[in-house]
């Protein structure tokens, strides 16, 4: 539905991908952990191997979690759009289809959080 | 000698003479030239004088008890600065509250005044316009009598002097500043629904009455007296918000599903706002009065749903949201304060983690949520800070396009999950908090896709000062951000356990109390 306006309202959108210099956004979060603020979110080159991500920038939100240290990548699986969806780790987020402002979520069956409240 | 005696003018002459009889039929300009703005919302009102002034006030008589208000009001906040009364708190943790206050609140009744004075002007009908000159009015003494009222603290604690710039960059502020920029930048029907209607009487009561009791609870009487200053004001505000839905939906039945769209919007954008209400009155008063809980209980489902029993008879439905802020109102205000006691390095306020004695009472106060899912939390991160390693967040968080919240949110049904929420315009995906916030983007996209969400602006390079190189070695973007914020590093924020607050409070108070 077109807003209600007295004129012609047209403006730009404020957070387009040409304004992240070369960047865009990517969420990603981590279900059944909520000792975070919530979903982290990355300025991320889109030519970055999706399996850089590990390492890097999850690293740095999550590790702090003592279930983060036990994760096996390879048993992971994950939602996109709250979609289940399979990415190829060896390929770079475009080569995985991800777009400017696309949220991720990883599960880890197995590592649940704790206190049975997925904390 | 002549005697020019004059006779006294009645009320109902008075009212006319001094409202109604201000008003003149335009000759010679169109009417649609000189009030442009009422059209293109679709809401059609017939006829003007159809509008009851709830109070028939007249500008004398507004001057003559503003003006009582008024010398009451600073006559005991110059008691109050005499006498030290900033000692008298129940203690220092209770000014971070009046920081939040100043620095989240006091600025919207600065818009507010802008708003209601357009409206002012943008109305037709004179009973209308004098109505929202008044309240304009209001609004501006409001925000002048807190800026008077926090002032005596501010010369002695950290986090208030720089209120207005702060509401322009922090992270956190840009909830309460862009949920005025979306009232007022909407037509004059639209903002007098979201805040005569929807912030004045539903919601403002929430604010008013049990945190300013607060104040009260906690030994400061500034605070007090300002609130209680201001909630005469509101009561006639309340009056309008609800005399303005009754005419609108009166006068046409074509006006009724536009109304409603507005009252679901601002009800579900007013209840997000409130979450750090919530969480000011669960954590930062040191001697509660009640819980945001039961506060919420009492004005809003009480009070509220009353009001919505009495607008039925018009066709207007209890809001959708209703269901959702129901299964919330035991978790918000928890998962509120784990965000920003986590992120208290970027805060121009002081966090802490509840005592022994307070988790108690917030076990007591939400018995069915606390114990099990936010008591544990809390331990664990005391934990953390006895062995010396606090837990601070690392990185930045997804925020709500609409409310801009960082979504810390749970789903509704499940306060284990995450709330996640997508949607796309124009071939780019947004994100959300909940399907509410999701449904007010939808309704208005173009809007939206303008917001300034502080975590993308921080990501585009545009929260630093002129001159800032990200790419040098060493670069700290948190330290960047918070020169950018003008936060004293330091003193405003971290914990409030070892600040210049806590320290300064306990040393004064010594003064005051022991030889």
């Amino acid at each position: 539905m077109p807003v209600a306006a007295i004129s012609e309202y047209k403006f730009p959108m404020n957070d387009a991908v040409e304004k992240f210099h070369g960047n865009q956004l990517l969420f990603v979060g981590w279900d059944k952990h909520l000792m975070f603020y919530g979903t982290a979110a990355y300025p991320l080159p889109p030519a970055m191997k999706f399996s850089d991500l590990f390492a890097g920038p999850l690293a740095m939100s999550y590790s702090q979690h003592p279930d983060f240290e036990k994760i096996d990548w390879s048993k992971v699986t994950w939602l996109k759009g709250n979609q289940p969806w399979k990415p190829d780790y060896d390929k770079s987020l475009a080569e995985n289809g991800l777009v400017h402002q696309d949220c991720l979520r990883f599960q880890t069956p197995g590592l649940d959080g704790m206190f049975g409240i997925c904390f | 000698m002549d005697m020019n005696a004059k006779k006294k003018l009645g009320l109902k002459e008075r009212y006319h003479l001094m409202t109604r009889d201000l008003a003149w039929e335009p000759t010679y300009q169109k009417e649609e030239e000189i009030y442009p703005q009422l059209a293109y919302e679709g809401i059609k009102i017939h006829d003007w004088e159809k509008w009851e002034d709830p109070f028939r006030l007249t500008v004398d008589a507004y001057w003559k008890y503003q003006a009582e208000k008024e010398r009451k009001l600073y006559a005991i906040i110059d008691g109050f600065t005499q006498n030290n009364g900033h000692l008298t708190v129940t203690d220092a943790r209770y000014v971070n509250a009046l920081k939040l206050w100043l620095n989240a609140i006091t600025p919207l009744e600065y818009e507010a005044h802008k708003g209601y004075c357009r409206l002012g002007r943008e109305f037709k009908g004179v009973g209308a316009a004098v109505a929202c000159q008044m309240q304009s009015i209001d609004e501006l003494r409001h925000a002048q009598t807190q800026i008077h009222s926090m002032s005596n603290y501010n010369r002695f604690y950290n986090g208030l002097d720089n209120w207005h710039h702060a509401q322009d960059h922090f992270w956190y502020y840009s909830v309460p500043k862009s949920y005025f920029e979306d009232a007022l930048t909407a037509g004059p029907f639209e903002f007098i629904t979201a805040i005569s209607f929807s912030f004045e009487y539903v919601l403002t009561n929430l604010l008013f009455v049990p945190f300013v009791s607060g104040a009260a609870y906690n030994g400061d009487m500034a605070a007090m007296t300002f609130g209680f200053s201001a909630q005469s004001d509101e009561s006639r505000h309340m009056t309008l918000g609800l005399e303005v839905i009754k005419f609108m939906l009166e006068q046409d039945p074509g006006n009724v599903p536009i109304i409603q769209k507005w009252i679901d919007k601002w009800t579900w954008r007013g209840v997000r706002l409130l979450t750090i209400v919530g969480m000011m009155q669960d954590y930062m008063l040191p001697k509660r009065v009640m819980s945001w809980k039961e506060a919420w209980e009492i004005y809003f489902e009480g009070n509220g749903m009353a009001l919505f029993n009495d607008l039925a008879r018009y066709g207007i439905k209890v809001p959708d949201c209703i269901d959702q802020i129901r299964k919330e109102k035991g978790h918000i205000s928890h998962q509120a304060w784990l965000v920003f006691n986590s992120a208290n390095f970027l805060t121009n306020f002081h966090t802490w983690i509840p005592s022994e004695e307070e988790l108690d009472w917030l076990d007591a106060k939400y018995p069915e949520t606390f114990p099990k899912y936010y008591r544990p939390r809390f331990e664990y991160f005391k934990k953390l800070e006895d062995e010396g390693k606090p837990f601070f967040t690392k990185g930045l968080p997804r925020l709500c396009q609409v409310c801009q919240l960082p979504i810390f949110f749970t789903e509704p049904d499940d306060p284990t999950q995450l709330a996640y929420e997508e949607g796309t315009y124009l071939g780019q995906k947004f994100q959300f908090c909940s399907t509410h916030c999701h449904k007010i983007f939808d309704n208005e996209p173009e809007k939206y896709v303008q917001a300034w969400l502080p975590v993308y602006q921080i990501y585009q390079g545009t929260n630093f000062l002129p001159g800032t190189d990200p790419t040098v070695e060493g670069f700290d973007p948190v330290r960047a951000v918070a020169d950018y914020y003008e936060l004293n590093w330091g003193s405003e924020n971290g914990p409030f356990e070892g600040s210049e607050d806590q320290k300064n409070f306990a040393q004064w108070r010594n003064q005051a109390t022991k030889n």
